[in-house]
């Protein structure tokens, strides 16, 4: 601790630099957790969805509906438990940026499907009962400060006019990739504003037994093969894996912008710290010949390069871990994305190591000074 | 036993494949207490001896013995903590580090000891005491004169109680009545306080000061 003064005034010695270059490191460690951050959400959002639950959708594509009459045709086939069906609405909330996943939901047999969606049960029958209701979750309610029973009004895109809901009940989900930034709504409701000329976009199917689906998935699409409508028909988790895949390889571009930044970091890192040993050869040269050993100097730089790095990497972490809490505006795109402790452990750590190697050539050099060399320059 | 013992010293540089010699079998006394100085054009070879006397250099060939340690067998790593127990080094240029205040200056020798906090604060405001800069110790360097600055120069060489004081050039950078106080002072260390001395200057009139005065010329040493 005696030399912690030293490591101190010489990291004060040009406060400019050592702020401009704690800052670099912050920017890209926050850019590296928020990064990180995506794919972990990403990946958890792929992997949510059950294994007992099939989606089928057009063939054709995700945007095209299909007929209400498959409803009774699912229904009717061997290993399906039960079926419901749900619409994308689009709408927008007081502006563009508000953006939030809207679902018209055949309420009653959505809801029995999904008890990952917990609410009291008074809220769940209230929102039954009523066909205006609207079911929001927790993180979407504290995101635009609303209570349970005010009205919310929706400006439609897909389907125009103003559409107006109460707030009947709200959902706290079991696994935060589910998402808590939902809204559901009666499809009833849509299909009586739109004078009925709407139909299913995908259908929910619950089997009876998860082992048969890759069975009654193939039967199903064969069933409408030569329809006018065919279909495609997957499970749950496959379908959102395959949802979030249209993202592109966020992985291999995290990656690539990650190491990217990495190493232009670390030359900043690594040329302010060779600027800083350049600049005290000589006072290195002078310690030494009061006797100071050259594994102590080594490590006197190797700390003073990492404190740079640790403080910048903590701010750039932990201001992540900030911005990006449970319920943060980006969970309305990616369903529970949050900086995971695991980040900011692995933040830490790049930032640990980025202070090693930055501070290895200057140590280096501190350490095999020729005193008499130095002393030349100086004395 | 003298103090000091150099014994048929030769110090040659190398540059590429050149012989560049310095000095060859230079041999040298030093008795404990005594107050010598060193004088000779430059390029002579003083401050290569006195960088091989501090171990801060290698000698191509003899031995140096300080107070019975072989300085000449040591490794870096043990000559860093003999020079730390044993060497006071005072500078033409005062060297000290301008981030650190006149106290921190003259404490760092002791950061290297397992001396208390409290022990340390004692043994640095005694030495700032004798060199007559107790109210200058929160004063960053750029702060002080010339003369006030080789002074915490001096208390930083004493702090620890080395075996020998090496002085290399210490008025060199000083007008002349700073560089006699300076004198004075490095006298008073020697006859109050016991300090062996050995004072490398071109100044005549410093080597004066000295209880006798060597001279070194194209690597030939004499009296």
């Amino acid at each position: 601790m005696k030399f912690a003064r030293l490591v101190l005034v010489n990291l004060l010695r040009n406060k400019r630099r050592t702020i401009l270059t704690v800052l670099s490191v912050a920017v890209a460690l926050f850019l590296f957790a928020t990064l990180r951050s995506v794919v972990t959400a990403l990946d958890a959002a792929g992997e949510v969805g059950s294994e007992a639950r099939l989606i089928t959708r057009s063939a054709t594509g995700i945007t095209f509906a299909l007929p209400q009459s498959y409803y009774e045709r699912l229904r009717a086939q061997e290993g399906v438990r039960s079926v419901s069906w749900a619409n994308w609405f689009g709408g927008v909330y007081v502006d563009e940026r508000n953006f939030f996943a809207q679902f018209a939901v055949d309420a009653e047999t959505y809801l029995a499907m999904y008890p990952e969606m917990r609410m009291p049960e008074d809220q769940r029958q209230a929102f039954l009962a009523e066909r205006t209701a609207a079911l929001v979750g927790r993180g979407l309610m504290e995101r635009f400060g609303w209570s349970l029973g005010q009205d919310v009004t929706l400006q439609g895109t897909i389907f125009t006019g103003d559409w107006t809901f109460t707030i009947r009940a709200v959902y706290t989900p079991d696994d935060p990739s589910f998402g808590d930034q939902l809204f559901f709504f009666h499809y009833d409701y849509l299909y009586e504003r739109t004078n009925r000329r709407i139909i299913p976009g995908w259908y929910v199917i619950q089997l009876a037994d998860p082992a048969a689906a890759p069975e009654v998935s193939d039967r199903i699409d064969r069933m409408f093969e030569n329809s006018s409508n065919p279909t495609e028909t997957e499970t749950e988790r496959a379908f959102n894996t395959g949802f979030m895949t249209m993202w592109g390889n966020i992985g291999f571009l995290v990656r690539a912008v990650g190491t990217a930044v990495f190493f232009a970091i670390l030359f900043v890192a690594a040329n302010t710290m060779m600027m800083a040993a350049r600049e005290r050869v000589g006072e290195n040269a002078i310690l030494k010949t009061l006797g100071f050993q050259d594994g102590l100097l080594f490590a006197l730089t190797l700390v003073e390069a990492t404190v740079i790095t640790l403080l910048g990497g903590l701010l750039g972490v932990f201001g992540a871990k900030v911005l990006f809490r449970p319920g943060n505006p980006m969970n309305s795109f990616i369903p529970g994305f949050q900086v995971e402790w695991s980040t900011v452990a692995l933040g830490v750590t790049i930032a640990l190591l980025l202070g090693f190697v930055s501070g290895f050539v200057p140590a280096w050099q501190a350490k095999r000074l020729s005193v008499v060399q130095a002393l030349r320059r100086v004395a | 036993m003298a103090l000091v013992e150099i014994r048929d010293l030769t110090k040659v540089y190398y540059r590429d494949s050149q012989q560049i010699p310095v000095f060859e079998g230079v041999n040298l006394e030093i008795e404990q207490r005594d107050f010598l100085a060193l004088m000779g054009p430059s390029g002579s070879g003083k401050s290569t001896l006195l960088n091989l006397l501090a171990g801060l250099d290698k000698p191509t060939a003899g031995s140096i013995t300080v107070g019975g340690a072989q300085v000449t067998g040591m490794s870096r790593r043990q000559l860093a903590a003999w020079r730390a127990r044993h060497i006071g080094f005072v500078f033409q240029f005062y060297n000290l580090l301008p981030v650190l205040t006149a106290y921190q200056n003259v404490e760092l020798p002791l950061l290297l000891t397992s001396l208390s906090r409290k022990e340390r604060r004692e043994h640095v405001t005694t030495v700032l005491d004798v060199v007559g800069l107790t109210d200058r110790a929160d004063h960053f360097p750029r702060q002080l004169s010339g003369g006030q600055e080789q002074r915490v120069g001096i208390a930083r060489a004493i702090v620890s109680d080395p075996t020998i004081l090496l002085a290399d050039e210490p008025t060199g950078d000083l007008d002349a009545k700073s560089a006699d106080e300076i004198l004075t002072l490095l006298q008073r260390l020697n006859e109050e306080f016991s300090k062996t001395i050995l004072l490398v200057t071109h100044d005549a009139h410093a080597a004066e000061r000295a209880h006798a005065v060597m001279h070194m010329d194209k690597g030939v040493l004499s009296r």
